[in-house]
């Protein structure tokens, strides 16, 4: 078989090599008032070798040509599991730019920000309902940090009652935010394994909680995109030992509308606005991670807090119990505003279409695999399904091929290698913004690659041919670190 | 597809799920609302705010006021940027890596050092980081941080640093509103990981930065400098060339919008023998096969994805795209604009400052070198003054009792190229008639 080289793109330069002395792109207006006696030498800076001097016109040309060296969400199906890179409506965008709310100074007095805040409430009030909790935090600024003030949360709860607990219990295939947050909490993290299902092994998590357990940590669904279906024995064996339970809501997107967390018995939780709730991911943030709560748990929540007082919106401090802040000011505002403009654009029964239409997606592109990929738990999915590459390896062909060679048939490679209880996990989240066509496009294209492994796996295994760039060396990259320019330096 | 998969109704796709769980009624949310009704929403929301047209600002505090650059919301605009992940595929997310490359170099050259990472969410967890960072360099459990460091950076460190068992004593300011270098020095012990200061000060003065560099250094503490507005650093000396080991803080300064206190963006850089304590996504050259040059996400193994528990921090999803707004809004302000802006912030607040201090009964509490930001007394309560200002459409500063109490009749006041005289006049003119 034979492959077409497309010669690759021409080399983008970085910003720093197109300057010539003297351009610029930008002229602040004549200074209108007098000009100050020059401030102290000592503390005045030198000329910065080397910064950028460009302009306009050089600007944006370079940042349209290394652009195109992306591919984006709008480009075509981008199936990373566990990351929901589901379509962002580009009304959104235009939202989050009025003026009023781009404009608005975060610490301006309460009466001149009331449209903010009315956002910001009604925000926290479509999340509680939508996920069956008491109450909402909009504070954190992504899904980890979301998961850290959850946390302390916890251990604010635990202290209040005299002992913070040591232990916070973590199933196998969680992400690896989970024990790194727990860990910042000062807890000592311990796996709980999965079973064959793979869902967390019920017997061994009632072998090992008891009175040092502050908290459980559960995806659900989790990251095999099954739903953990034990959950109320699970919540109830760690409660009857004066234990939390924590849902991490990564995946909230497979069950909007179909069920909520809250109602299985779990006391706090985030979920993650750059996901279900459809705010772009920007190549890797800004995110935004709600934290919900149980009742008996509110008095513990970040501050400040929104109420609402007499027709008017207010921001409160007097929480004597709280946290703290985790963030300055009150979160990803800008993030706040797209998630509203979303669920209000799709109302209930949207949002739960959306939910049964990524399942199905899911499903849909379950069977077109099943049988030439290795499904390792075949439980039933829900949004998202995990492969492997087990059967392949005897052609030389790993899960790393397979996701560079998807870059030649035009597609954003799955998320692989997790979650990590599956060797050579190829995890795929098609998202309900996919129509049949592309989910048939991309089955079909990793049904040839499967094929291509057998007939030709040098095709497959020095993937990908067409991409701006080929594999580039990652462990060189790590061994001697170049991690910024610098004047002269050769590329 | 039903038939495909093999069922007959899309609910078998959820037997998973327990039926007790199941909703068995729609949640309870506004109906669905079409394009237009959904911008005429939201629309009308935006104008239950104070209307920017309509009024002036003298406020900072953390949140700066500056222009942006029409090029900076074009090409942020490109959904090849702003839809798509963390850049986890490199060969198909060149564009995101060599920007963030980029903005690393930028950050390295305005700190004057050596290392900086992809982004972090915000000045206030910047320094929460940066003290953990700091903790983990120097395995002691103290930090000292000068009172003027931004509250809401203080506040949220306490919060994030607290349950790794680290506790954070401040430190009050001479009566200038510069740090105390005796009581630094004095408050400095063998426990103390990081000395915390920040540049301008949180009351608007610029602080010498060396003699806390070398008391920090004399008591093997870092010295951390925290930098709440970023463009300060076009005037002002790198603090890396004034002995800090790290800097940190908040870039949005650098072309992204007030938007309500975010999304915003939080920088960190240290010197390279930090390098494989910082926290967060790192990107590196790299070359491919046929020897082209390339960039990949490196040192992941300091990350929550590989190292879990025993990572350097728990941060995931970064601030990506406001990193790439920053590195738009330099590389076209440039060398010689970013100069010339920030000493036009610097000389529109020397002439408001030289202004008000003239009305009756206002006194300039911390005189000394600012930047663009200065605390002003009123002869009375601040709030009311500012409270009749805010009815004409203008907004008087931040009056600092928000954060302290016992600074009851003080305003903390900014001013940006934003600012013109005239505008400068008008808050003159109103603080005289409502003094």
């Amino acid at each position: 078989m034979s492959v077409t080289r497309i010669p690759p793109k021409r080399r983008q330069g970085l910003l720093f090599d197109r300057s010539s002395e003297g351009t610029r792109g930008y002229d602040p207006p004549a200074l209108d008032v007098p000009p100050a006696p020059p401030l102290e030498e000592r503390f005045v800076r030198e000329e910065i070798p080397g910064f950028p001097q460009l302009s306009e016109r050089q600007v944006v040309r370079h940042y349209t040509r290394i652009s195109r060296l992306n591919y984006g969400n709008d480009d075509g199906i981008y199936p990373l599991g566990s990351c929901t890179m589901k379509y962002n409506p580009k009304v959104h965008e235009k939202i989050a730019r009025l003026d009023g709310f781009a404009e608005a100074h975060p610490l301006l007095p309460a009466e001149a920000v009331q449209g903010c805040l009315q956002v910001m409430a009604e925000l926290e009030r479509f999340l509680c309902e939508i996920c069956g909790m008491d109450a909402f935090t909009l504070q954190p600024a992504a899904g980890a940090q979301g998961e850290l003030t959850g946390i302390l949360m916890a251990r604010a709860y635990h202290e209040s009652r005299g002992n913070p607990r040591q232990v916070v219990l973590i199933p196998d295939s969680a992400h690896g935010t989970n024990p790194a947050s727990a860990h910042l909490c000062g807890y000592r993290v311990e796996e709980i394994p999965s079973d064959s299902r793979g869902c967390i092994d019920l017997a061994k998590l009632r072998g090992r909680v008891a009175e040092d357990v502050a908290l459980l940590m559960l995806t659900n669904p989790n990251t095999l995109g099954v739903f953990e279906s034990d959950t109320g024995e699970i919540c109830e064996a760690v409660h009857a030992r004066g234990g939390l339970v924590y849902c991490d809501g990564a995946n909230l997107n497979a069950f909007v509308g179909v069920a909520r967390p809250g109602d299985t018995g779990v006391d706090l939780m985030h979920t993650n606005l750059h996901k279900t709730f459809s705010t772009p991911h920007g190549g890797g943030g800004p995110g935004s991670g709600p934290v919900g709560v149980k009742e008996p748990l509110g008095r513990f929540l970040p501050i400040p807090r929104i109420e609402r007082r007499e027709g008017a919106y207010l921001l409160r401090n007097d929480f004597p119990d709280s946290i703290g802040r985790v963030r300055s000011f009150y979160g990803n505002f800008g993030m706040h505003v797209r998630a509203y403009a979303y669920i209000l654009a799709n109302g209930a029964a949207g949002l739960k279409e959306i939910a049964e239409t990524a399942v199905l997606n899911a499903n849909y592109v379950r069977k077109r695999l099943e049988g030439t990929y290795h499904l390792p738990y075949p439980t039933p999915s829900l949004h998202e399904v995990v492969f492997s590459d087990k059967g392949l390896e005897k052609t030389g062909v790993h899960t790393l091929d397979v996701a560079k060679r998807l870059i030649d048939y035009g597609f954003h490679p799955p998320t692989i290698y997790f979650p990590l209880i599956v060797k050579g996990a190829l995890m795929i989240e098609p998202t309900e913004s996919e129509g049949i066509q592309e989910l048939d496009a991309f089955a079909d294209a990793l049904l040839r690659i499967a094929q291509e492994a057998q007939e030709d796996p040098e095709v497959v295994r020095t993937a990908p041919h067409s991409a701006p760039i080929g594999r580039l060396d990652e462990a060189a990259a790590a061994r001697r670190p170049v991690l910024r320019w610098t004047p002269g330096s050769a590329r | 597809m039903l038939r495909t998969i093999g069922v007959d109704t899309i609910e078998k796709l959820f037997e998973s799920i327990p039926s007790q769980w199941r909703l068995d009624r729609p949640l309870d949310l506004p109906p669905p609302a079409p394009e237009q009704n959904l911008v005429a929403h939201l629309r009308d929301l935006s104008r239950r705010n104070l209307d920017p047209d309509e009024s002036v600002s003298f406020l900072g505090a953390g949140a700066y006021r500056h222009f942006i650059p029409a090029v900076v919301d074009h090409l942020l605009s490109r959904s090849e940027f702003y839809s798509s992940y963390t850049p986890y595929q490199p060969e198909v997310s060149q564009g995101t890596l060599q920007a963030i490359f980029e903005f690393q170099t930028l950050i390295c050259q305005l700190a004057s050092l050596d290392v900086a990472n992809a982004s972090l969410y915000d000045g206030a967890s910047a320094l929460a980081e940066g003290i953990l960072l700091a903790h983990r360099a120097r395995r002691r459990r103290r930090v000292v941080a000068l009172e003027t460091v931004h509250p809401e950076y203080l506040q949220t460190s306490r919060t994030l640093v607290s349950a790794p068992g680290m506790e954070i004593e401040t430190i009050p300011a001479r009566e200038d509103g510069a740090a105390d270098l005796r009581r630094v020095a004095a408050a400095l012990d063998g426990d103390t990981a990081a000395l915390v200061v920040q540049q301008p000060n949180f009351l608007g003065r610029i602080e010498e930065i060396e003699p806390l560099a070398e008391a920090a250094h004399a008591a093997g503490a870092l010295l951390v400098v925290v930098v709440a507005e970023a463009v300060s650093l076009g005037l002002l000396k790198g603090p890396g060339e004034q002995g800090a080991d790290v800097v940190l803080g908040e870039a949005q300064s650098f072309g992204i919008p007030l938007s309500f206190g975010g999304p915003y963006l939080g920088f960190m850089a240290v010197r390279s023998e930090h390098l494989r304590d910082l926290p967060g996504r790192l990107v590196g050259q790299a070359r491919d096969s046929q020897g082209r040059t390339g960039y990949v996400l490196t040192l992941a193994t300091r990350e929550q994805h590989i190292r879990r528990e025993k990572a350097t921090s728990n941060i995931c999803t970064n601030e990506g795209l406001c990193a790439l707004a920053a590195s738009i809004f330099l590389a076209t302000v440039g060398k010689r604009g970013l100069r010339e802006l920030a000493e036009q912030n610097r000389c529109r607040a020397e002439y408001a400052r030289e202004s008000l201090s003239s009305l009756p009964g206002c006194r300039l509490p911390h005189p000394g070198p600012l930047f663009n930001e200065f605390v002003l007394e009123f002869p009375r309560e601040a709030l009311p003054v500012h409270g009749a200002l805010l009815k004409k459409g203008i907004v008087a500063g931040l009056p600092l009792s928000r954060y302290f109490p016992d600074r009851k009749r003080n305003v903390l006041l900014c001013f940006t190229e934003l600012s013109s005289r005239l505008q400068i006049d008008r808050l003159v003119k109103a603080l005289r008639e409502a003094l």
